[in-house]
């Protein structure tokens, strides 16, 4: 279960959770993803680093049946994902990177409503969906609307959904993003206990490099569509040379290109705060 | 031999779930998600009740007073023995449920801007059984205002068949009239893209289809192009089939059924392969 045997596996086995190769996509003429190869050991927590626009979101999305890559493959524990998407489908868990939940719906029924899209056969379902609101600390609050949920509540509520199914990988796209420290902490402990317990193998991506350090085993860097590096956040900062953060590292890898970064993305970045606004307003 | 095929089965340590990929499954799984995301309405009228008071204000008004006077003005000739008000009824109801099923579109709109559309499709669901699913879910919310309609055309003194087959015959048309909205709705999302410029699309198609139908009066009295449009209108088939099947009105029933089965796979159709366009956008 280490990332050095899999590093070593001749190419074309299917022992990876996923493994990208040559993977591209494109919005028109803008290159959202540029052949981006990586590969995650199955039982390892990975993290997706990059700026705002580095692709990272389109590349979940491509893993996750919701794109179909331009060029290049993806395998999720050796399923090709273009081929078989119902399959996969079946081995993932996915937390979207936007806070989302049936508003109009108790957290109960957003959690039964996935054991059912899930078909969780009757008869085991609603001790699975008890279990997993359970595991989430989300017991007492079942039987609200989960419009009455914070921000934290609806991560955990997410991870509960993505829970009914058992997947063998999660994956996580800014679990923490808008919560609070204290709501964070929560999060990462219950995802922490989900990896014990069912040895799941997670794929997130975060802003925040405290928590890709203390949290991911290996991580890889990436910037306008590429990946510019890759390892454990140990041996990336020992890179840098003595003391660098791995904030140093997110800087060196990524910084010097940042205002270009913040130019492609800004009127995509406007457009997709007009449409939050408008659905608060 | 660590070397593996591509194709073959993946490494041992990781069981994979088993997925039958027959018709016979196909039908149930479609079956399955029907009924799920019927459950899901059903759910949410229970929780909010007032949409189902606000929403019977609109037939309530056109058979008490548009009713009401023209039953007196006798403005519209009826064969002997049918009031102006049983002839309208079924119109009514119809017009009712055409304005639930419009408002699909905007839902499904305002799930994908909640994220919550993202979700449902990295679950084993295949489009066309997430889309039927709404259709069918439109369906049941228009039955259930269905039966507000009948009741107040009742207090009104129509008298509705007691033949417990046609109508059982008129709730399965009234869910196939409201699956076709709901979907024709979804695929104008699916052009539309953004939900302010969906609303306005709505409400520019509902009265048009509402007055080019049989709802209101015979289509004999229509000047020519009204009647060609009204024999393309699928409103005019559902509510043919709703007076055949609640007031006795002489119509062929096997062709209504038809036209609107026809028009409700193809609007299935439609919305399926528009929906990744939406989800994408
Ligand atoms: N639906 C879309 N249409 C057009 N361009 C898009 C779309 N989605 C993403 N992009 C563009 O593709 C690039 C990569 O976006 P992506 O969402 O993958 O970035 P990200 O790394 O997830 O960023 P963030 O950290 O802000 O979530 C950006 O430049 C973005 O503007
Ligand atoms: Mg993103």
């Amino acid at each position: 279960m280490t990332a050095g045997a899999a590093e070593m596996a001749p190419e074309g086995t299917t022992t990876d959770a996923v493994r990208c190769t040559d993977l591209s996509y494109s919005f028109g003429t803008h290159t959202a993803v540029d052949h981006v190869d990586l590969n995650i050991v199955p039982g390892e927590m990975y993290g997706l680093l990059g700026p705002n626009g580095a692709g990272k979101t389109t590349t979940i999305r491509m893993l996750t049946t919701l794109l179909k890559p331009a060029t290049g493959t993806v395998t999720v524990f050796g399923i090709d994902v273009a081929a078989r998407p119902m399959l996969v489908r079946r081995v993932i868990g996915y937390v979207p990177q936007m806070l989302s939940a049936d508003a109009n719906l108790t957290g109960l029924e957003n959690v039964e409503l996935f054991a059912r899209l899930f078909d969780v056969p009757r008869r085991t379902r609603k001790d699975l969906v008890d279990g997993a609101l359970q595991a989430m600390g989300l017991t007492e609050a079942a039987t609200r609307l989960a419009g009455t949920y914070s921000g934290g509540m609806i991560r955990r509520l997410e991870l509960a959904q993505a829970l009914v199914n058992a997947p063998r990988l999660l994956v996580l796209d800014e679990p923490t993003v808008g919560l609070d420290p204290i709501a964070r902490g929560d999060v990462w402990d219950y995802i922490e206990r989900l990896r014990e317990e069912h040895q799941m193998t997670v794929l997130m991506t975060t802003h925040y490099m405290d928590e890709a350090d203390a949290y991911c085993d290996r991580v890889s860097l990436m910037h306008r569509g590429t990946i510019r590096a890759t390892g454990r956040p140990a041996d990336l900062r020992a890179g840098l040379g003595g003391g660098a953060t791995l904030d140093d590292v997110f800087r060196h890898y990524t910084g010097d290109t940042l205002d270009d970064a913040q130019e492609e993305g800004g009127i995509r970045d406007v457009r997709r705060a007009r449409r939050t606004a408008r659905r608060l307003g | 031999m660590t070397y593996a095929a591509p194709g073959a089965p993946p490494a041992a340590s990781v069981e994979l779930p088993v997925i039958r990929d027959n018709p016979v499954a196909g039908l149930h799984r479609l079956a399955n998600r029907i009924v799920t995301l019927c459950w899901v309405e059903l759910r949410k009228i229970r929780h909010d009740r007032t949409e189902l008071y606000t929403r019977a204000i609109q037939p309530a008004l056109w058979l008490l007073i548009y009713g009401e006077v023209f039953t007196r003005l006798h403005a519209i000739p009826m064969p002997a023995g049918v009031s102006y008000l049983a002839y309208l009824s079924p119109g009514i109801l119809a017009q009712s449920a055409l304005f639930i099923a419009i408002f699909y579109g905007i839902q499904i709109i305002w799930e994908r801007d909640a994220g919550v559309l993202t979700k449902l499709m990295v679950t084993p669901t295949p489009r066309s059984a997430l889309i039927t699913g709404k259709a069918f879910a439109a369906g049941v919310r228009s039955l259930i205002q269905g039966v507000v309609v009948l009741i107040i055309a009742a207090i009104l003194g129509v008298a509705f068949t007691d033949n417990p087959l046609k109508i059982i015959g008129a709730m399965m048309i009234l869910v196939l009239g409201s699956a076709f909205f709901a979907c024709l709705s979804m695929s104008i999302a699916g052009l539309a893209l953004a939900r302010d410029r969906l609303m306005g699309i709505g409400q520019a198609i509902t009265m048009p289809l509402f007055f080019s139908s049989s709802a209101l009066y015979p289509t004999k009295f229509m000047p020519g192009w009204l009647q060609a449009i009204s024999k393309v209108n699928p409103l005019t088939y559902e509510v043919e089939a709703l007076r055949g099947l609640l007031i006795g009105w002489s119509t062929t029933l096997w062709l209504d059924t038809v036209v609107l089965v026809g028009a409700t796979v193809a609007s299935i159709t439609c919305a399926s392969l528009l929906l990744p366009r939406l989800a994408n956008r």
